[in-house]
Parts: C-alpha cells; sequence; structure tokens
C-alpha cells in the first residue's frame, strides 16, 4: 500500500551506525526513502551505507554529544520530510554512586543533544511542512523503570516530554511529534552491556511474547510514523513491548 | 589496592550485617543480606573507586571477598 511507502521522503536517520538506528536505515530505504544517515563511527556507518537499497543517499559521521557535532550535521542536510533519532547510552548505575559528571554525559548524549538538533533543524528551516519527528525513547522512564537506570529513565522521559511540547508547537506547521517506546531490543548495547546473559535469558521469560524485540522491529514502527499512514497521530509514544507491561 | 580499605568498602555496600563478619575470607554470597541489588553496587563501587570494570561473568567466578580482591587487582 502505497500510503505506508517513503518513497520521495527525504529523511535523516542519527544513530545509524549500528543497533536499531541502522535497522531503521536499512528498512526506510527499502521503504522507497532518500536518507541521510548519520553516525560516530564512520567505519560502521560505511557499512550501514553499503546495506541501503536505492540510490542518493548520503552518509555523514559525526559525534552528536557536541554541539558543535550537531551544528555540522545539520549543515549538511538537505530539507527533510522527517528524522528519527537513536543516539543513546545505558550504564546501569546505583544513586549512591552517581556522580555530575554521570549526569551530564547521560542526559547530554540520550536527551540535550536530540534537543539541539531538533531546534538547530528548525531553526535553518531544515523541516519542511507536514514533516514527521520520530524520538526513539523507551518504555524505561515512561511506563516502567530498572534498578540503576534512573539517569537512562530521567533522560527517556525527558524526551517524552520534548516531543509533547513540540508536537503542539509545531502542528500549525503540519510537522508531525512521536516517540517509540521498545521494551528490550536485541542489540550490541545490550550485549556489551552489565548484564549477564543469564540475567538477559531470564528477564525475557517477563515478557508475555518470551523474547526481546528485533531491531528491525522498531524500524516498522518508525516507518509508520515517518509516512503518510500516520498523516493524524502527533504527540503519541507508541509502546513497543511484547506486552511487558501488561503486568 | 589495599585489603583493609576493600574490605571497608565491600561492607559500605550493606546496612544490616555486621562490620566484623567481612573478612578475606567470607563468602559473601552467602550473606543473608546478600542480594542482586548488592551485586550492582559492589560493581559500581568497583568501578567508581578502583576504575576497575568488572562484568557480571567475572563477579560470578569471585566466592570470598579476597578473590574478588584479586580479581580486581589482576585487571588494575
Amino acid at each position: 500500500m502505497s500510503v505506508f511507502s517513503l518513497k520521495n521522503k527525504t529523511i535523516l536517520i542519527t544513530g545509524a551506525s549500528s543497533g536499531i538506528g541502522k535497522a531503521m536505515a536499512i528498512a526506510c530505504a527499502q521503504a522507497g526513502a532518500t536518507l541521510i544517515i548519520s553516525g560516530r563511527n564512520k567505519e560502521r556507518l560505511e557499512h550501514t551505507f553499503t546495506m541501503l537499497e536505492g540510490s542518493n543517499h548520503l552518509a555523514f559521521a559525526t559525534d552528536l554529544s557536541t554541539t558543535q557535532g550537531v551544528k555540522l550535521l545539520v549543515d549538511f542536510v538537505p530539507k527533510i520530510d522527517g528524522f528519527v533519532s537513536n543516539a543513546g547510552i545505558v550504564e546501569p548505575l546505583l544513586l549512591q554512586f552517581i556522580e555530575t559528571s554521570d549526569i551530564e554525559k547521560t542526559l547530554h548524549i540520550n536527551a540535550i543533544s536530540v534537543i539541539e538538533l531538533t531546534r538547530l533543524l528548525l531553526q535553518e528551516k531544515k523541516i519542511k511542512k507536514g514533516a514527521s519527528l520520530v524520538f526513539t525513547s523507551s518504555i524505561n522512564g515512561n511506563k516502567c523503570a530498572y534498578i540503576g537506570s534512573s539517569l537512562y529513565a530521567a533522560s527517556k522521559a525527558m524526551l517524552t516530554g520534548f516531543m509533547k511540547a513540540i508536537a503542539l508547537e509545531l502542528a500549525p506547521k503540519g510537522i508531525r511529534a512521536n516517540t517509540i517506546e521498545p521494551g528490550m531490543i536485541e542489540t550490541e548495547l545490550l550485549k556489551n552491556s552489565d548484564i549477564s546473559l543469564e540475567d538477559l535469558e531470564n528477564d525475557k521469560q517477563n515478557y508475555p511474547l518470551k523474547r526481546y524485540g528485533k531491531p528491525e522491529e522498531v524500524a516498522y514502527a518508525a516507518i509508520f510514523l515517518l509516512s503518510d499512514a500516520s498523516s493524524w497521530t502527533t504527540g503519541t509514544n507508541m509502546l513497543l513491548d511484547g506486552g511487558y507491561t501488561l503486568h | 589496592m589495599e585489603m583493609n580499605e576493600f574490605i571497608k568498602n565491600f561492607a559500605n555496600q550493606f546496612d544490616d550485617t555486621d562490620a566484623n563478619e567481612f573478612i578475606p575470607e567470607t563468602l559473601f554470597r552467602e550473606l543473608e543480606e546478600w542480594s542482586s541489588l548488592n551485586a550492582l553496587a559492589v560493581m559500581n563501587m568497583i568501578a567508581k573507586k578502583y576504575a576497575t570494570k568488572l562484568t557480571p561473568e567475572e563477579m560470578k567466578t569471585a566466592q570470598t571477598i579476597q578473590e574478588l580482591f584479586d580479581l580486581v587487582a589482576s585487571k588494575k
């Protein structure tokens, strides 16, 4: 169905060198979008780039944790019909061990840099009328929480609050804003985390669908939100959690 | 790294266990107060105080405080 297609849409995807962002880039290209993909690691970003169907895509390696890095990306991108922001770090840390530098790092990478990117794109008039802005948030901080995740939860709730206000502000331009709230997704981020493989296997049993999500399943939600199929959807949080938060 | 200080930092992650129970030979997993929460607290303590990141798998190989101390020392 063409209403779900991203043909003739120029879409920016951040965090595209790995995990959810990479899967989104591959799937959005399959859905017909012209992409600008961005990521920190040049080599891995180029690898994602080679996997994109179609032509005219662009890749730009930059570190979005600095305002300068965000500015470089904003200068690089043409006018866009939408974006998906995927940057994110997870570092399990109990409150009694948190230092100012931990707060600044997590909030900056997970939320403040995303806000910087959005405001600069808007101020530089890079967001077309009728565009769709998609923020990858999390169930963590919005629907539930985990021990040791206070900063991650705070950063993801920050994105949700930001998204709701701008959905209202940008509605007169026909620009929509939504978040995706995934539960645990099978990515490198998870494999390299401080959670043991045994604990991960046990945790899967807490999901009614008895498994974690796949990156491409998050990508399909992003395609819906970027496409004209969701043209009346703004200010929402799309929950993708295999039923986890039903309990 | 110094053992007495390590034991003090380790004991700090517990609220109800008597301080005298913490010696190098203590089988810490058998303490009544031990839980996954303490495990994360000990891992965070080691990361912050000794600038050493242990994986959960590495952490599981240690049964006594001495073994944990040796593990951290070997990674420093």
